[in-house]
């Protein structure tokens, strides 16, 4: 099968699922399971045939409905946007498999409900990869927010109050991205990102291009939490339903710096960006190594696993944003790779930490005693996860921290230097803490007098936390073999990993 | 002063978005009240509807609907219509506003069964108890 239309159906099949899920789920909720997984298997499959359909033939454009551009939307499948497809549906196939056993647990009656809201975000994030109109961008933008607004919701405890401060904040993001979108059409009269690109560079207006470059870029930081924009991230993120924060954690964030990336390179061009204005290269990678400093000492200060697990998160933000703005090849290819292997170390610890919360239903610090004893595997797949975190060599965490490291040395930023190498000592400390308790301190008998907590977490949920974890260390494996042949054909013109 | 004040009228339209956007803006970060930050955030969303559709309008410049008898004879003058794109777009962006909104409310009536206040701080010193 090689039509030129399967990367518009890998986005297809997840958002009729929502409707096929939100119709059946109601008459018998054994339709959910086979819809949802179904429908995602076939969208990592087409995703791993458009990525090879795009290294052998090369980038190619797509035009929806024959509209042609720069009137019609169009869809880019570059290399770098292949690799985000799979990326995206692979991430979001494993998480769904263990979402579906923790909402069955933590929202009975409600999983059509769920998965709707569910699909449709994934059909939202395929889109954000692959569309190649600035308009159309905000729009599925906003279809991913409202979908995560409600699927976070749907968590218990403080959830409710958390998604509206994430609606009050995601929404400024928004309107920030709209408001540079307006000024960008001011100047071009095109919405076409190709087409932008293409009469920027013969503008005589430089305060416009400013005003609307730094509109997008702080429309985009808002949404992806860069610290100190990140204040509704944590809450949001960890009280949410456990199934939704498995998949919204590790993809909401990454498809975001993607964007970034996209702005910085397709709408701008690397010479306008690193160039234009002096100083403020510089001083986002110094404004990156303190993001990373601080929201690696704010993890330290927490005692839920799921909360400290937000602020890393946070930190790895500030990683690749600074990773891109290092404007050289190396620390580009780094944060490009980065995004891969973080959204693969968030998925296994985000499923490891579904799973402990699924049998034990906590993940206060007091109570991961002694859970190497009854939970062997999950504990083990949750090291393999710290370890590439730390960044320790055969797991990807390493490679990717290396290219940012061995970037920053070559740029001549000492500062982002030390911010990684601090930053991967913090995160040293937080998971040798929580493997210290778990491993050598005995269960007490608060949680021995539980019977539920026995052994280990169901099947559907075990297997995409084992596979997760074996892919950190494939990729951190195969990372040479990846930059060689995918990420080399990524990077904006100009730039060698 | 003179200048500034006729720079002022010339583009009152651009103006008032950047006034409506700061009102907009000071409603969703400095209330304390849940139901005035939502408002204050639709408040800045209609900032931006003014701008966009500021874009398009001309002096002078009719509806974009065209005789097609007209057109096809003569061609269309672009500087007798307004721009249509913009409030194109812009209708777009209400019915993403109409929905954020439609979310919000519905997770207000949530917080408000759960705490029986929509006051922040009240639900803040809820929590803490």
């Amino acid at each position: 099968m090689n039509t030129p239309n399967l990367h518009l159906y890998v986005l297809a099949a997840p958002l009729l699922t929502a409707f096929a899920v939100n119709l059946l789920g109601r008459v018998s909720r054994t339709w959910i399971g086979p819809l949802v997984l179904g429908a995602l298997t076939f969208s990592a499959g087409g995703a791993l045939m458009t990525l090879l359909h795009v290294l052998r033939e090369g980038a190619f454009r797509y035009t929806i409905g024959n509209w042609q551009p720069p009137l019609g939307i169009e869809l880019v499948v570059d290399p770098l946007s292949a690799l985000m497809l799979l990326l995206v549906s692979a991430v979001a196939l494993l998480a769904t498999s263990s979402a579906l056993k923790s909402v069955a647990h933590e929202l009975p009656g409600r999983e059509h409900l769920f998965f709707t809201l569910y699909m449709i975000l994934i059909a939202g994030l395929l889109g954000l990869v692959l569309t190649g109109d600035a308009f159309n961008l905000y729009v599925l933008l906003e279809i991913t927010a409202i979908t995560t607004y409600g699927l976070i919701a749907m968590g218990s405890g403080r959830a409710a109050l958390s998604s509206f401060n994430y609606i009050i904040m995601g929404s400024i993001g928004a309107c920030f991205y709209l408001l540079g979108v307006g000024y960008l059409y001011i100047l071009t009269g095109t919405l076409n990102m190709a087409d932008i690109a293409q009469i920027l560079p013969g503008l005589d207006a430089p305060a416009a291009i400013a005003t609307a470059f730094a509109f997008l870029m702080v429309g985009l930081w808002v949404k992806m939490g860069l610290f100190p924009l990140h204040v509704w991230l944590p809450n949001a993120y960890s009280q949410a339903p456990t199934g939704a924060g498995a998949m919204i954690a590790p993809l909401m964030t990454k498809v975001t710096i993607y964007l970034m990336i996209r702005v910085m390179f397709s709408i701008f061009s690397p010479d306008y960006t690193f160039l234009a204005h002096a100083g403020i290269q510089a001083g986002i990678v110094w404004a990156a190594s303190l993001a990373i400093m601080c929201a690696s000492g704010l993890a330290l200060a927490q005692r839920n696993l799921r909360r400290m697990l937000t602020y890393i998160l946070v930190a790895e933000v500030a990683y690749m944003v600074g990773g891109v703005w290092l404007a050289n090849g190396t620390g580009i290819t780094g944060a490009i790779l980065h995004i891969v292997n973080d959204a693969m170390m968030t998925l296994c610890l985000f499923l490891a930490a579904a799973a402990i919360i699924y049998r034990t239903g906590s993940l206060e610090f007091d109570r991961l005693n002694g859970l190497y004893r009854r939970m062997p595997v999950t504990m083990a797949a949750f090291t393999v996860g710290a370890f590439s975190m730390i960044g320790v060599p055969p797991t990807c965490g390493f490679f990717s921290k290396w290219y940012l490291i061995l970037g920053a040395v070559r740029a001549g930023h000492p500062e982002f230097v030390t911010a990684l190498l601090i930053s991967s000592l913090i995160n040293a400390v937080l998971f040798f803490r929580i493997i210290e308790l778990a491993y050598f301190q005995p269960a007490s008998d608060l949680s021995r007098s539980e019977p539920q907590q026995a052994g280990e977490a169901p099947l559907l949920m075990l297997s995409p936390l084992l596979l997760s974890a074996v892919a950190l260390v494939a990729i951190g494996l195969g990372s040479g073999p990846l930059i060689e042949n995918i990420i080399r054909l990524a990077m904006p013109p100009g730039f060698a990993p | 002063m003179e200048q500034l004040l006729s720079e002022i009228v010339a583009k009152y339209n651009y103006w008032i978005y950047v006034v409506l956007m700061m009102i907009g803006f000071y409603a969703m970060i400095g209330k304390r009240n849940l139901v005035k930050k939502l408002l204050g955030m639709n408040i800045f969303q209609t900032a931006i509807i003014l701008f966009y559709v500021s874009i398009g309008s001309k002096r002078g410049g009719g509806i974009p609907i065209v005789d097609k008898h007209a057109a096809m004879l003569h061609g269309v003058d672009a500087t007798g219509v307004v721009n249509p794109l913009p409030h194109v777009l812009m209708l777009t962006a209400i019915v993403v506003s109409v929905s954020v909104t439609g979310v919000a409310l519905a997770i207000l009536i949530r917080i408000y069964r759960k705490y029986d206040t929509l006051e922040e701080d009240e639900i803040l010193e809820k929590i803490g108890r």
